[in-house]
């Protein structure tokens, strides 16, 4: 194999990426857009047909909302209901510049809020719009039935989130993910039985059919009878969510994969800031090598909960018997301003440095403390069980221990990946017609997602943003109906096939699972919470011969036509051995410390990272070239006119 | 990290196809850590078989964090296994004796098919929220959220019931195969909140038919639902659709 372009700098385009951003003052500029963007009338909505794939916040908001306005939507999706899709899984809650609260919030505290979290690696007009929009979200949501938490008074309560000094996140319990998933799930239950979007479970998206440069269909694979079905339409939709489990181990369900995003990849979208990946500071730590995935304990715990690890490494007492004056709150003593409160990305690099110190507790020496004593004592078992209770039966069941006497254990985990699909203001990816939307695209949250965000920016993109973007793309280009006898789709189809069937083939030893595992361990190691330049070299080096061991190695039991497991993990593992490389190979190329990017090599005297803007203030766009060829970088300068870039200070 | 292992004898429900026939295979699993959760070790089952050359146990998971409610089995005989409010993802094999016999078996019911081994169909229970669990708001036209108060006891009472799972425990463990706890979970939800009130009576009567419609048995008390229910849900929402549902009905 070619090897040569592994370590050499990137081909660089010289065409500037325009993120066909409206003109205008920011805070004007989606009211303006929303106002002059061409519109499609309602009879003939219902002759466009909509591909949605995925049923997450971000899809299923979208296949609802495009069905309330009468489009035509089919709507796809891996599990055996929408239901399940992973959005379900997050805990903590959803901000909104509501200023319920009286504490100095507003639309423009919230965009600064997440400019700065993001490390100054986001779009200012996107994130003003996400902000704007924060308010309508929570309303949409209240009036579908999703059952917040409220004061004595009948009002909404807040809680504080990492990234914020205000009280700007509105939850339900600890199951905030479930309740606002359940409400799009119900509208868009209401969108079937009404007949406008019809629902395609147990589908995997395998390819994206472009004809005439448009996106114009799909094929999916039927993963109860392995049948390969060939769906088009006037535009996708992709809401497939991100690409953490290319860590093998991380807190996203078993199931969560990058195909679909890779798939139109190669045919054309570009891949932005594939290197911008989150490591959540309050996971439960790792306790076997056969463990199928961690488990996330929501960062709201940090609005109660005090962080710390004992003072003098190699302490193996026990934690009741360390007293106060021995232990260190090192949130609290480096940051006081923020204290327990800060950013993920700095709280995650800060337990590490605790470990990698000696000072790490439990078995392992690969965890922190996350202690409530001093939050029971201040407010009671009742409130703390009111406010946290799930979270800690959760915590007890997978460790046996009681976190309400002794302190929860700790530590990073792969969560959230910033990058994505590259998209313009109107969510539409390369490929025209191609639109991605939710964590699938890369657009609001630079180089570090803050707390409580991720709902917010799937719910904007599906309830108010697409829409609007996706009703004046039809409208100025009025599409001629296309139908799947179109020689692309059998190309697509055959294509596919060929694929599955070299996988098939391949006759090895080894089960999926345990190759999967080798390649996230490389990529958790080298391109992990903390890179540098030998190491991310080794990665590349190390993807490429795990690639030769995997298409050697494979075994896959039974056949392609049914339901077989092994195969649908084939095909993602298949497609994450590819993505790796570029996520190692952006890594490499961005020679500074940002949000959740950290080079070694690039940090302050203190051990926080340090950005280059002169160099790096701009999004890589990355280009497929076909396999084993290096990919093309192109770059989108981001330039900050409301929000003066410094170094994020949360001290 | 614990060094201890156990090893389990397994009777697991293996099945090609929705019309194939069915039957229990004896397999042995050995080198179970105590803290893997029941899917991990079925996990390694598979791991086992693969490098056998055989055909892995096929069974529905996702989060493994119990709450997508994709996964779902039989352990002996309990939907979701034998400790309280607990998914069969989130099980952990510390609770059973080493060298147990466990029998694993899918979430079975009439309107729940098997598919192949142990994943079934649950697309009824869509198909009952289709039929009115939701509130008819369509995005944009929403007034502000604190617009509406809701006492507190009421969005408290309302969330009992939304933590609601999907997975179907109840219905596998009901001996009428009834679906009423995860149907009243709903109408309950949606019946303490002044939002789902204008919609109530065609909710629960359109939610109610469907339900009988799947092929549903009825509810006669036993309370099997309540007890295996990994989220708790109660059976006081039965009687609370009981009411909405006469209350439809009579006018």
């Amino acid at each position: 194999m070619n090897q040569t372009y592994l370590n050499a700098p990137p081909e660089e385009s010289a065409r500037i990426l325009d993120a066909r951003i409206p003109p205008g003052p920011l805070e004007r500029k989606w009211t303006d857009h929303r106002g002059h963007v061409p519109l499609v009338s309602p009879a003939n909505k219902r002759k466009h047909t909509i591909l949605v794939v995925g049923t997450g916040l971000a899809g299923g908001a979208a296949a609802a909302s495009l069905g309330e306005l009468g489009y035509r939507v089919l709507n796809f999706c891996i599990q055996d209901s929408p239901r399940r899709a992973h959005s379900v899984a997050a805990q903590g809650g959803i901000n909104a510049s509501k200023n319920y609260q009286n504490d100095g919030d507003s639309d423009f505290r919230l965009f600064y809020d997440t400019v700065k979290g993001g490390d100054f690696r986001a779009r200012e007009a996107n994130v003003y719009r996400l902000a704007e929009l924060s308010g309508a979200i929570i309303d949409q949501c209240v009036a579908q039935g999703v059952p917040f938490a409220r004061e004595y008074g009948g009002t909404l309560a807040n809680r504080s989130f990492g990234g914020a000094q205000v009280s700007r996140t509105f939850y339900a319990r600890g199951q905030t993910g479930q309740q606002l998933l359940l409400g799009a799930y119900g509208s868009l239950m209401r969108q079937v039985a009404a007949g406008t979007v019809t629902m395609l479970a147990r589908r995997e998206m395998l390819d994206l059919v472009v004809v005439d440069g448009r996106a114009r269909g799909i094929v999916v694979r039927n993963l109860v009878t392995g049948e390969l079905e060939t769906y088009a339409g006037d535009a996708v939709l992709l809401a497939t969510g991100g690409y953490s489990t290319v860590f093998y181990l991380s807190t996203n369900a078993v199931n969560c994969n990058n195909s679909a995003a890779w798939r139109c990849h190669k045919r054309g979208a570009f891949f932005a800031n594939p290197c911008f990946t989150q490591i959540h500071p309050t996971c439960i730590p790792q306790e076997a090598e056969t463990q199928s995935k961690l488990t996330l304990m929501s960062e709201s715990l940090r609005n109660d909960g005090r962080v710390w690890v004992p003072a003098k490494p190699e302490d193996r007492r026990s934690p009741a018997e360390i007293p106060d004056p021995e232990r260190d709150y090192y949130l609290e003593r480096i940051y006081p301003a923020f204290g327990n409160l800060v950013p993920r990305d700095i709280a995650s690099r800060a337990a590490k440095r605790m470990c990698d110190e000696g000072k790490g507790v439990g078995s392992t020496g690969r965890a922190v403390y996350l202690d409530f004593q001093a939050a029971l004592e201040r407010l009671g078992r009742p409130v703390i069980a009111e406010r946290y209770g799930n979270l800690f039966h959760m915590y007890e069941e997978i460790t046996a221990e009681d976190p309400y006497r002794v302190p929860m254990r700790i530590y990073p985990a792969p969560h959230y990946t910033m990058g994505g699909l590259w998209v313009d203001y109107n969510l539409m990816t390369t490929i025209p017609g191609l639109f991605a939307l939710g964590e699938a695209n890369f657009s609001d949250h630079g180089a570090n997602r803050l707390g409580a965000s991720a709902l917010m920016q799937g719910l904007a993109d599906g309830y108010f943003v697409i829409p609007y973007t996706l009703g004046a793309y039809l409208a100025e280009w009025r599409p001629q109906a296309i139908s799947t006898d179109h020689e692309a789709f059998g190309q697509a189809v055959t294509e596919v096939r060929q694929g599955i069937q070299r996988l098939m083939e391949v006759g090895g030893k080894e089960p999926v699972r345990d190759l999967w595992r080798r390649l996230g361990h490389v990529c958790w190691e080298r391109v992990g919470m903390s890179r540098e330049a030998s190491g991310l070299a080794k990665a590349l080096e190390e993807i490429r011969n795990l690639r030769k061991v995997f298409w050697q190695d494979l075994c896959i039991p039974g056949g392609q036509q049914e339901l077989n497991r092994s195969l649908e993990m084939a095909i993602r593992v298949a497609d994450y051995l590819e993505f790796a490389e570029l996520l190692a190979m952006d890594a490499l190329h961005r020679e500074e410390s940002c949000g959740g990017h950290f080079r070694e090599e690039y940090r302050t005297p203190e051990g926080e990272a340090l950005r280059d803007d002169e160099r790096f203030s701009y999004v890589a766009a990355w280009e497929y070239t076909g396999d084993l060829q290096r990919p093309r970088l192109h770059k989108e300068h981001l330039t900050f006119e409301h929000v003066q870039p410094g170094q994020r200070s949360y001290k | 990290m614990s060094t201890q292992s156990m090893s389990f004898n397994l009777r697991v429900w293996r099945q090609d196809g929705p019309q194939a026939p069915g039957r229990l295979v004896d397999y042995k699993v050995v080198d179970i850590s105590p803290e893997m959760s029941f899917l991990e070790m079925l996990d390694e089952l598979n791991v086992q078989l693969i490098r056998r050359g055989e055909r892995p146990v096929e069974f529905d998971s996702d989060c493994r964090e119990g709450i997508c409610g994709m996964c779902g089995l039989v352990i002996t005989g309990v939907a979701h296994g034998p400790l309280p409010a607990t998914t069969t993802c989130t099980l952990r094999m510390r609770h059973f004796q080493d060298g147990q016999t466990i029998e694993v078996e899918p979430f079975r019911a009439a309107a729940f098919p098997i598919v192949r081994d142990l994943v079934v169909d649950r697309s009824a229970l869509d198909r009952i929220i289709q039929a009115g669990g939701f509130v008819s708001q369509n995005a944009g036209s929403a007034p502000d959220g604190n617009a509406v108060p809701v006492p507190k006891d009421d969005a408290e009472n309302a969330m009992d019931a939304a933590a609601c799972i999907g997975c179907g425990a109840c219905v596998a463990a009901c001996p009428n195969a009834s679906a009423f706890l995860f149907t009243s979970a709903k109408v309950s939800q949606l019946a303490y909140l002044p939002q789902g009130r204008p919609e109530a009576r065609r909710r629960v009567a359109g939610m109610v038919r469907q339900m009988d419609l799947e092929g549903f048995g009825n509810c006669t008390n036993h309370g099997e639902c309540e007890a295996v229910c990994p989220k708790e849900v109660s059976i006081q929402h039965i009687a609370r659709m009981r009411k909405e549902y006469w209350k439809a009905i009579l006018g």
